[in-house]
Order: structure tokens, then sequence, then C-alpha cells
């Protein structure tokens, strides 16, 4: 055991500015996974044959294979079919955002269908129609039961999120590893930067946490 | 008035209403009554399309709503519905789960809709409830809301599917009484309902479906006492 610590210090700037292109990137990806999911929630709980049929083989794709794959395909493999480069950062937002909007759909139609059906008949014998009962009385409850499978969502992508490494995508994980080869040690700043993650998930399920204790307020 | 002509409903392989024809008149109030399973509420769903029949057509005021084309919506204004299970909305205060549709689907202003609402409840008797959120009401309460929020529509027919039927026994008058209110303003009134003594008390007239059959049909005081089918004498024997 020779764990020395002082050695990293000068390079704790340089892997601190990791946790913002980490949280910058995961938080562009969890904000298009979260649109693009809803929308193909919405596609899942309509009657139309087509909609339904594409948001189920969208789903069935990206959860279907390795996450690590699809960012490869779209960091290197796109571009030689192309002969266009994709940037670490787009390609990151594009295989994250994609990749979370299918498991998003999936926890938002599971929540929508959770809601009791009553409330549909009891708003269409009311006269109201879709789009104020999705807004006003569907949609809010909904989000009850989303919210802690959505939070879940979240803060596998933030930990996932080390996978764009392997693209040289400078991110919290890439920063720990371009350290561990400079100085000849690894374990300190593994060590460093897996404590940086876990304040990141555990403030993540804090703010879930009291999200959740809002919502509960007409419990 | 409400003319059901020959309504047949399938679910499936399962037809649940087999050929039904009645009228409702005007201010009439009519009780549905029969055995579990035997399409009363399936019948009563079928007079705001919450169920399509599967043929056959029904008029309201001489509209024929069975219409492809009509405008669901539309018809639903005008005729509220009270459920065996209340569905109130969980999420909004009792006021809020009474002034939403008047403002969302009549348009009206908040402070219009509220006082609407407020006019109600203190009918059904909730006026210190207003704030409350459904869940914190008992079975009886949640009803009554269920009722304002129903009325507050300005509805010309009201349905109620078995309203008394998830109460607590000690529960039941409570929402009969606000029932009864109603049945003395003059509204058209369908209900379905297990308490023979209020359908005898309060109904102009009473259907007995049986297999999704309208076995018999006419006056509380012919149908309790004169029953004419073996089916109703059967069904009455074993409920009075």
């Amino acid at each position: 055991m020779n764990l020395d610590f002082s050695q990293i210090v000068p390079y704790i700037p340089f892997m601190i500015e990791g946790i913002w292109v980490t949280l910058g990137f995961v938080f562009v990806s969890i904000l298009i996974g979260l649109i693009l999911g809803i929308i193909l929630a919405l596609f899942k709980i309509t009657k139309s044959k087509l909609l339904i049929g594409v948001a189920d083989v969208y789903t069935s794709i990206f959860r279907g294979t390795p996450l690590i794959l699809q960012l490869m395909i779209i960091y290197f493999a796109i571009p030689q079919l192309t002969g266009y480069d994709i940037g670490a950062f787009v390609s990151a937002i594009m295989a994250f955002g994609l990749n979370s909007a299918a498991y998003v759909s999936e926890i938002i139609r599971a929540g929508i269908m959770a809601v009791d059906r009553g409330q549909i008949e009891a708003a269409e014998a009311l006269g109201v129609s879709y789009r104020p009962m999705m807004q006003n009385i569907i949609l809010p409850q909904a989000v009850k039961n989303i919210l802690p499978a959505l939070m879940n969502e979240f803060i596998t992508l933030t930990k996932e999120s080390a996978i764009v490494s392997t693209i040289g995508y400078l991110d919290l994980m890439r920063r720990a590893q371009i350290v561990g080869a400079d100085i000849y040690r690894n374990f300190e700043p593994l060590l460093f930067v897996g404590a940086i993650y876990w304040v990141m998930v555990f403030v993540l399920t804090k703010l879930g946490k009291a999200a959740e204790r809002r919502l509960r307020q007409s419990d | 008035m409400i003319k059901a002509v020959n309504i047949t409903k399938d679910f499936g392989a399962n037809t649940v209403l087999k050929d039904i024809s009645t009228t409702i008149n005007h201010g009439e109030v009519v009780a549905i009554i029969g055995p579990s399973g035997s399409g009363k509420s399936t019948f009563l769903r079928c007079l705001n399309l919450l169920e399509e029949p599967t043929s056959g057509n029904i008029f309201i005021n001489d509209k024929k709503i069975t219409d492809k084309k009509i405008d669901k919506l539309a018809i639903r204004k005008n005729i509220g519905m009270v459920f065996q299970h209340f569905h109130l909305f969980p999420h909004m205060t009792v006021l809020e789960n009474v002034a939403y549709a008047p403002q969302k689907v009549k348009k009206l202003s908040k402070t219009e809709a509220e006082s609407i609402a407020n006019k109600l409840l203190d009918k059904v008797g909730l006026t210190d409830k207003v704030a409350a959120y459904p869940n914190r009401l008992s079975g009886g309460q949640k009803q009554r809301v269920a009722i304002a929020r129903a009325l507050a529509m300005e509805p010309e027919i009201m349905l109620f599917d078995e309203p008394t039927s998830a109460l607590d026994p000690e529960m039941v008058k409570e929402v009969l009484d606000v029932m009864k209110d109603l049945v003395d303003t003059g509204m058209t009134m369908v209900i379905v309902t297990h308490e023979m003594n209020f359908a005898k008390e309060v109904a102009d007239k009473v259907l007995f479906l049986a297999d999704g059959v309208l076995v018999e049909e006419g006056r509380p005081q012919e149908f309790f006492n004169h029953p004419k089918t073996e089916r109703a004498q059967d069904f009455l024997a074993k409920v009075l």
C-alpha cells in the first residue's frame, strides 16, 4: 500500500473541470431524451397503428443494443458513411439522448397507463376534450408515477456517461485516465473522480426526493 | 327526452344488451334495477356514449346521438354522470374539482366557475370542505362532491351508476338525500341502483334488466307489488 494523493494535487483543477464537461453533456442528453421520450410515449398511447409501430421499433432498437455500440456507430461509423465528421460532444449527446428517449418513453407510457381509467371517463363525461384532459388531469397524475423511475433513469445516465471516455471526450472519466497515465498511478485519480460521481448522484437523488415530496401534497 | 331504440351491445362474442327500447320523458326519474351482470351499467353508459351501442339508436331531444359524425363531447356537456367509484380528480381540491369543467368546457372565468362551484357545494352540504383534497373526504362526501361536479355543467339529464354501492352503510343516506333534493328540482334522472326502497320512493318508472334484456318496465308501485314476469318475481323475492 503506497497511496499518495499529493501527486494528484496539481491535476485537481484539470479533473474538476471534467465535472462541468460531464454535467453539460449529461444535461443536454437528458433534455433530448425527455423531449423525444414524451413524443414517443404520446405515440405509444394513440390508437394509430403506424405511430405505435414507429415508437415500438425505435424503443426496441435502442434498448436492444449496447449503448457503447450506439456511441461508436455515431462517432466512428456514420462519418465513414457520410464523409462528415461528427464531433465528440454532438456524438455523445446524440447517443445518450436517443438512447435515453427509448427508456423515458417506456417510463412515461407506463406512468400514463397507470392512471385510473375512471379519470379519463370522468373527464369525458364532463365533456372535456383530449388536450385539456391530458394536460390538466392525466399527465399531472402520471408525473407522480413517473418521477421516481425518471430520476432513476437520470442517475443511470449520469453514471453511464463515463462511456464517452471511449471516444476521447474529455469528461471526468477520461481526465482520470489521462492523469493516471501521466503520473503512473491509477488508484488516486480514479478514486477522486469516483467520489465526484458519487456526490453528483447523491445530489440528484436528493433533488428527486424533494420533487416527489412536493407532488405528494394532495396525498 | 331520451329515446333508446333496439339497443344491442356486444363485447367480443359476449352480448350484454339485447334489443333494448325505452323512452325516458323530460323530468322523469327512472331507476334501472336487476341482478349483477344484467347490463344495467352498460345501458346507462350508452346514454352518454361512454359505450357505443353495437346496433340500435339513441335519440336525445330528437337528436340522433348514435350518429357516427356526432360531436360526443357536445352531447356529454348536457348529460351529467356520477360513478360508483366517484372518480374525483385526486390532485385537485374539492372546489377545483367542481369548478374545472365549467372553466375548460364552458369557458367561464375562474371567478364565475368558482361561484357556481361554491353554490353547489353549499347545496350538497360541503362548504367546509372546499379547500380539502378528495382523499381527505369520506366516501359519502366524495360522492356528494362528484354530484356537485356533474351539476356544475348545468346538465339537462343526470346519470347515476350505482352511486351508493361503494359506500359504507351509514353514508348511503346522505347521498340519497342529495339525490332526492335533485329529484325535487325536476331534473331528468336515470339511476342504476340496488337501493330498492329509494327506487320505490322516488322513481317515476322502473326498468328491470336481466341477462341484457329489458324484462319489465313500469311504475314502481305496480312493479314492486305486482311484478308480471317470473324473472322479476324471483329477483324481488331475493332482494326485498
